[in-house]
């Protein structure tokens, strides 16, 4: 099986493709990780990986460099039905929009907005930067076998802007920032973290082997 | 419920850590990496690398630990000293750096923070603050920003400056006391507070860990979002594991996920 990790510009990729190695080896899985900017690498890939760090705008426009790799993207995931994992902001580009400085427009698989986390409690830092608990709407079989909740594992996050998703449904599981921050968002073969996994030690790895073992 | 962060920093110079680490059996003390990954081992919440390497040549191998720790810890790993440029950002997040952190070229030219914002998103950008108190016993505490290690004084207020380039895009702050940094007696406390309250960005509390109280006290009473500490954990007076054990006696939120950490051996 073959896994791409989308390489678009959006920083270092070398040890997130790392850290899904491993896992796929703690898992026993016989997984080929492609850290790629060729849209026939990721037309051809079992499953993709969409990372992105920075702002929204900057990944937008960065993916949009790559001759054919919305459409490849939008081919393999929206049509050929590919398992897919967005991480940060490349998670937040499956929203409909982007408010980040500027309004772009995301792939709009997830419809919702990005929008500037606003907690309740001013006291509370942006960035929302460090390890916070998951709080589990729905199951999911990215979050098998991963305890969540108060006393769950926990997960990595920084970023300052969240997908507020149109539809509940979407949204498989938040963190408690001030009020409620999507964390995990998901529809059919579509999947989304606004935490870090390549960076969350064991809850990342665990994610990780389910999303490599997952069939939608 | 986020987490109160714990981060050892290593002294990295030439690619081998400055004094080595003696909590653990590594097979070699003297490897940032090897270091490193005992931390992720024990449940560090980040790891710190600081470089303070003289020469320029010998930056190369500087890039090279970055580049294998972050192949061999999945979790965050921020990189300073020496960072000038935005060419030596660019390189260290290519290498494996999740946040870079600026210096004296932050004191030289704030508006570097703002560029490298631009270009790397706040996310990555961390600004180190060295202080130095200034006011006379009986005056409103004040507080000076030093460069060069704590022996060039620079006339910026330190409250100032931090609230300056965390408007200019900087993601953090680590801010080391330079009279507290070596006493090992606590970090100071009223510093922190004046910089965390001052600014809406997360603030590392630094320079003078010597007991696991002095780090719940950075939280509790420096109002800090994370706490960094070097020597009580390279000499094994204390572990990863004992100091949120204390944190959390303390009341304090630490995450106590179950690590893979081996035994550690103090001494």
């Amino acid at each position: 099986m073959n896994v791409a990790i989308v390489d678009y510009g959006s920083g270092n990729l070398h040890s997130a493709a790392k850290a899904f190695e491993r896992a796929a080896r703690e898992a026993g899985l016989n997984e080929t990780i492609t850290v790629t900017a060729d849209p026939a690498r990721v037309a051809a890939a079992d499953r993709i990986v969409l990372p992105g760090v920075g702002a929204f705008a900057d990944c937008r426009r960065g993916l949009d460099a790559v001759p054919g790799m919305v459409e490849a993207l939008t081919r393999s995931v929206r049509e050929g039905g590919r398992p897919f994992l967005g991480i940060c902001v490349g998670m937040q580009l499956m929203a409909t929009r982007g408010l980040e400085h500027v309004t772009s427009e995301g792939l709009d698989w997830i419809p919702g907005d990005v929008k500037a986390i606003a907690p309740n409690d001013p006291a509370l830092k942006i960035p929302h930067m460090g390890w916070n608990n998951l709080r589990q709407h729905r199951p999911h079989p990215l979050l098998d076998g991963i305890s969540t909740g108060d006393d769950g594992l926990h997960a990595y996050f920084v970023h300052s802007f969240a997908l507020e998703a149109k539809e509940p449904a979407d949204v498989v599981a938040t963190v408690d920032y001030g009020g409620a921050v999507t964390a995990l968002v998901a529809k059919d073969n579509m999947a989304g973290t606004q935490f870090h996994p390549e960076k969350s030690q064991a809850l990342g790895l665990k994610l990780i082997a389910n999303f490599l073992r997952w069939r939608p | 419920m986020l987490k109160v962060r714990l981060i050892p920093c290593l002294d990295v110079k030439d690619g081998r850590v400055v004094k080595g680490v003696q909590f653990v059996d590594l097979v070699d003390a003297g490897d940032p990496v090897e270091a490193a990954k005992a931390y992720d081992a024990a449940g560090a919440d980040e790891l710190c690398f600081l470089d303070i390497t003289a020469s320029v040549e010998a930056r190369g191998i500087l890039f090279d630990v970055v580049r294998r720790t972050a192949e061999a810890c999945f979790m965050p790993l921020t990189v300073g000293g020496g960072v000038r440029t935005v060419d030596d950002i660019r390189k260290l997040l290519l290498a494996g750096a999740d946040k870079v952190s600026i210096n004296t070229a932050a004191v030289a030219n704030p508006e570097f923070v703002r560029e490298a914002a631009e270009k790397f998103g706040s996310q990555c950008i961390v600004v180190a603050i060295d202080a130095k108190k200034v006011s006379a016993s009986g005056e409103p505490e004040s507080w000076e920003i030093f460069t060069h290690g704590g022996r060039k004084a620079t006339g910026l207020d330190a409250v100032a400056f931090a609230r300056q380039v965390a408007e200019l895009g900087a993601g953090e702050l680590l801010v080391t006391s330079m009279d507290r940094d070596g006493t090992k007696g606590g970090y100071d406390l009223a510093l922190v507070r004046a910089i965390s309250g001052a600014v809406s960005v997360p603030v590392i509390a630094s320079g003078g860990v010597g007991n696991l109280d002095h780090l719940v006290a950075g939280i509790r009473d420096g109002h800090a979002s994370a706490v960094l500490a070097a020597s009580i954990f390279h000499f094994g007076t204390h572990s990863i594991s004992e100091a949120k054990q204390h944190m959390a006696a303390a009341g304090l939120r630490v995450r106590l996920d179950p690590t893979t950490a081996p035994v550690a051996t103090a001494g």
